[in-house]
């Protein structure tokens, strides 16, 4: 994160069809360096769905999503981390394994890499040689968020980044968000445990499903 | 290219660190090929001239085994929705685990055939062609498997229904492969004609089955 971030995103009336049922439509949103947005809603609202939109994950049904500030031609998905409900950690290599794999995959020749670094950041550095399979769901957890440090990229996605992470860890989750913004970084985040004053915006996909969806 | 060798290392190094698939599709060809002449019967003559037939099924059925796991993994625990997300186009990644796939067990399956070769009284000499063949044959063997993983991720038991989609598509590699063998065992003519078919569709599956296996992964994350 020593070089800040200049991109901006932005989505247009995208919607959402998820098995047949329009979950959300015509949202919109800017997000400038900086910014961290967090998403709030019931289960089934979205939330997900809204975040693999960006990542490129999912068909968007209408609208656009674009960026500003990057290099031309760069798909959204190439500026973007994405950590969902599953870590992406393979049982069988260890823990520096997994993140220098994730590292020299996803770097580009611009963006260095410190794996050694990332495994700092949530203190799994004790354990970086043991195999993956051994962790718990929490040290999973962490491991799949160190790839936002092991190899910066300005737009992160989390999905429910806090789910089996322990106080102390999601305080550093926390002052990460609040740090990523000061380097210029957008964070999308969806959560249900609060995560304090780090969010400069808050989207509630209810409200956006309420208002748009008429009664049957 | 960086992502691409990355990617390919892990994947081998994953296939050696859980061992199980290749050690089965290793199983697998020995053991189907031991019990062929118990069925057969124990003409010598008869053996080795249906013996290029026997190794190529044989291998094909036991690199099908593991086709299945080509995304599977990636796919259950979440990897392949970072993979889709590096510099590397979704078509890359195809063809990166494919070639991977063919490393870890078309490779050793072609090694071990020579072996095998000899339960079928297969002529010595033409040991060093069965293995040419076979390693150039192979690669349209990982790569066409791919589609039919691509297509049946996310699905239980996907294994069978792999087969099912991808043994049609077989049908030239085991046609060239057998006719490349048997033309240098018993003649009559060259075997080379065959052997540069078998080149071009391995060459040809390399370019296009990534394509076809990125368009069925693209829908698979829905």
């Amino acid at each position: 994160m020593s070089s800040p971030f200049t991109v901006t995103l932005e989505t247009q009336g995208i919607a959402c069809d998820r098995g047949g049922r329009r979950l959300f439509e015509d949202l919109s949103f800017a997000l400038a360096p900086g910014d961290a947005l967090l998403v709030q809603g019931p289960n089934g609202t979205g939330k997900t769905s809204l975040m693999r939109q960006i990542a490129g994950l999912l068909p968007l049904a209408a609208g656009e999503v674009s960026v500003a500030g990057a290099e031309a031609d760069t798909p959204v998905a190439e500026l973007c981390h994405y950590v969902g409900h599953l870590n992406g950690v393979k049982a069988s290599l260890s823990v520096r394994e997994n993140l220098t794999f994730w590292t020299d995959y996803l770097r580009t020749d611009a963006s260095g890499g410190d794996v050694d670094a990332a495994l700092g950041v949530f203190g799994l550095t004790p354990i970086a040689d043991i195999s993956a399979g051994y962790l718990s769901a929490g040290q999973k957890r962490k491991l799949a968020l160190a790839r936002l440090f092991a190899c910066p990229r300005p737009i992160w996605l989390l999905d429910e980044p806090s789910v089996s992470l322990d106080v102390a860890s999601v305080e550093w989750l926390r002052q990460a968000i609040e740090s990523h913004g000061k380097a210029g970084g957008i964070a999308i985040v969806s959560t249900h445990v609060p995560l304090g004053g780090a969010f400069t915006h808050t989207l509630d996909l209810h409200t956006v499903d309420a208002a748009e969806e008429p009664t049957p | 290219m960086k992502a691409a060798l990355a990617l390919i290392r892990r994947d081998i190094a994953l296939a050696f660190r859980e061992g199980g698939a290749i050690g089965v599709a290793l199983g697998f060809y020995l053991v189907v090929i031991a019990i062929a002449p118990f069925g057969l019967g124990p003409d010598l003559n008869l053996l080795s001239r249906v013996a290029p037939g026997l190794l190529w099924i044989a291998l094909l059925l036991a690199a099908l085994l593991s086709a299945d796991r080509i995304f599977h993994n990636d796919y259950e625990d979440g990897s392949l929705d970072v993979l889709a997300m590096g510099t590397l186009p979704l078509a890359g990644v195809a063809a990166s685990k494919s070639l991977a796939h063919w490393i870890t067990t078309c490779v050793p399956l072609a090694l071990l055939a020579p072996v095998l070769g000899l339960l079928l009284n297969f002529p010595i000499h033409t040991i060093p062609l069965l293995v040419l063949a076979m390693l150039v044959g192979t690669p349209a063997v990982s790569f066409i498997a791919s589609i039919g993983a691509s297509l049946t991720l996310g699905l239980r038991r996907s294994g069978l229904l792999v087969a099912l989609l991808v043994l049609p598509l077989y049908v030239p590699v085991l046609i060239f492969g057998v006719s490349t063998i048997s033309a240098a065992v018993t003649g009559p003519g060259s075997p080379w004609p065959p052997f540069l078919m078998l080149c071009a569709i391995s060459l040809a599956s390399m370019v296009l089955a990534p394509l076809a296996a990125a368009a069925a992964l693209r829908t698979g994350f829905r």
